[in-house]
């Protein structure tokens, strides 16, 4: 990319390429995210079913653009009682740590932003900063369901970053890189030289599993959706949101979601790779291969959404603490065992 | 030039979130301070080749120690003219620590700047050659590998003596037990009466 801007000087052509590629990254995203909203909706009504959207346009396809030109025009109301500043910069947290997120996701051999040798940290460290939009939202509201709200999704994020973090440690072993793009190269036909996937390797498969349902849990979707229990807290922590500022929060948790389904088609589903190691699958590119996965994911997604009931909270934190924390620790130890026996030797 | 440039930039910031970390009346904006020199403290580590130690940063101190502060702050109910009522009476135990503490710094650097102690060569691999990673595992788990096990352990007790701390026997709390919750049957828990029709049921 830098190469086409070459009749400027460098460092104003490495600015004007970066630009353009985070415009090429957000924009597509964002159109994702609208579509993803409707495909849920769609998914969840056909399991209800229910016809789900279907005036807006053909099927009801422009239905997410119809809301939000809706709340676009809408007035943004902050409660008086509420912690201006950090009402209004909450949201905005939110959503920029979601298409942050995004830099280090590999959509091809080169077709990654940000290739550095730290992406799965950087990865732990912006998802970590997601949980400030919540926490702070649910501060400056000055109200008590958002603050509930926010304290349960503190705690929630916090326990299931833990077994997270031991479910990479255990792609890391395998891997031997924190890079996202030698994590995806790692599983070019790792099972029996032709399937491309970690997920089918008997010791990484309970990790792939860990991580869908701890990534449904890091994104507060439904089953884990406790945040915004609406039985219980109204709509928690969005509850004094509104117009553009509830939409940020409303694209932010889309976009988190994408990222999660794209984290679980890179870590253990070969991400952009075909699924199988047969050279002319290789002539479809890499970003439709990755596509595909997420959009599987995101079907799992909402599929479970639509089929599972609520967690209690006591249950959610017992699943994260004493059954996901121990089985990825022991599974550490058993991949790290293995590696040691059989790839470093004792 | 840019290198320059990003540098006084998250210096200014680290310096400028520092100072009104302090002096915010707020006790939530405090943190919010800190979190942000944390980040920009992230940035200054980035700049100098250090991405790992930066990563760590962010992961540890504002993923995990910041939402803890944060918490913390959150549920006090602090009365703050309270807290500010020993300003004066604090003021010269604070000046004499910064006081000694300035002297140390200056005192180190000036020490390093004669040239510091000569340790023999530095064991670190050459920056150019390996990622950071891969030179910091090297070192830990094979130079100092006691050490950084003897570290796990500290940690360790600390982790054991705050729960044992914490920790306390309840008798009037009602426990759950999960197993039982989860053996639990549809058939156990209701009956059908199958009451003719217009006449209700006893219980």
């Amino acid at each position: 990319m830098i190469s086409w801007f070459s009749f400027l000087p460098y460092g104003l052509a490495y600015t004007v390429a970066t630009v353009i590629d985070i415009l090429v990254i957000a924009l597509p995203l964002m159109l994702a995210v609208a579509m993803i909203i409707y495909a849920d909706r769609k998914i969840w009504a056909a399991m209800a079913l229910r016809r789900g959207p279907n005036v807006v346009g053909p099927f009801g396809l422009l239905q997410s653009f119809a809301d939000g030109l809706k709340v676009f025009l809408q007035e943004t109301i902050i409660p008086s009682a509420a912690n201006r500043g950090l009402f209004l910069i909450a949201p905005i947290i939110t959503f920029t740590v979601a298409l942050a997120a995004w830099a280090v996701i590999p959509f091809g051999p080169k077709a990654v932003l940000a290739n550095i040798n730290v992406g799965l940290l950087y990865l732990l460290a912006i998802s970590s900063m997601g949980v400030y939009g919540v926490i702070l939202s649910g501060w400056a509201s000055n109200s008590k369901y958002p603050f509930y709200s926010a304290i349960r999704a503190a705690a929630q994020m916090v326990s299931y970053e833990v077994a997270i973090g031991f479910v990479l440690i255990s792609v890391v072993l395998w891997t031997g890189s924190f890079r996202l793009n030698d994590i995806v190269m790692a599983q070019r036909g790792h099972i029996f030289g032709i399937i491309n996937a970690f997920g089918f390797n008997p010791l990484l498969f309970p990790m792939a599993v860990v991580f869908l349902i701890s990534s449904m849990a890091e994104t507060a979707r439904a089953p884990f959706d406790l945040t915004e229990a609406e039985s219980e807290i109204v709509a928690g922590y969005q509850t004094e949101y509104s117009s553009m500022s509830f939409a940020l929060f409303w694209l932010g948790e889309y976009g988190n979601v994408l990222l999660m389904c794209a984290l679980n088609a890179t870590l253990f589903w070969g991400g952009w790779l075909p699924p199988l190691d047969l050279p002319f699958l290789y002539w479809v590119p890499g970003i439709v291969w990755i596509f595909a996965k997420i959009l599987i994911f995101f079907f799992i997604f909402s599929w479970v959404k639509a089929t599972v009931p609520r967690y209690r909270y006591d249950q959610l934190m017992r699943l994260g603490w004493k059954i996901f924390l121990p089985l990825s620790l022991i599974w550490v130890f058993l991949i790290s065992g293995w590696l040691m026996l059989t790839r470093y030797g004792v | 030039m840019i290198q320059i440039l990003a540098f006084y930039l998250f210096a200014i910031v680290v310096v400028l979130s520092g100072v009104l970390c302090v002096t915010a009346r707020n006790p939530v904006h405090s943190v919010m301070w800190l979190i942000l020199a944390f980040f920009n403290a992230a940035g200054l580590m980035l700049l100098v080749g250090a991405e790992f130690i930066a990563m760590l940063l962010v992961i540890v101190y504002v993923g995990a120690v910041a939402v803890l502060f944060l918490f913390v702050v959150m549920m006090l109910d602090i009365d703050f003219t309270e807290m500010r009522s020993g300003f004066a009476k604090y003021l010269p135990i604070g000046v004499a620590l910064v006081a000694v503490l300035a002297g140390e710094i200056i005192f180190a650097t000036s020490a390093w700047n004669a040239g510091g102690i000569p340790l023999g060569d530095a064991p670190t691999p050459d920056p150019e050659a390996i990622p950071n990673i891969q030179a910091l595992g090297l070192l830990i788990y094979t130079r100092y590998l006691f050490i950084f096990e003897g570290a796990g352990l500290v940690l360790l007790v600390a982790l054991i003596g705050a729960i044992v701390l914490t920790h306390r026997k309840r008798g009037d709390v009602r426990h759950q037990n999960i197993a039982k919750q989860n053996q639990r049957r549809p058939e156990e828990a209701t009956v059908n009466m199958k009451p003719p029709v217009g006449q209700g049921v006893e219980l």
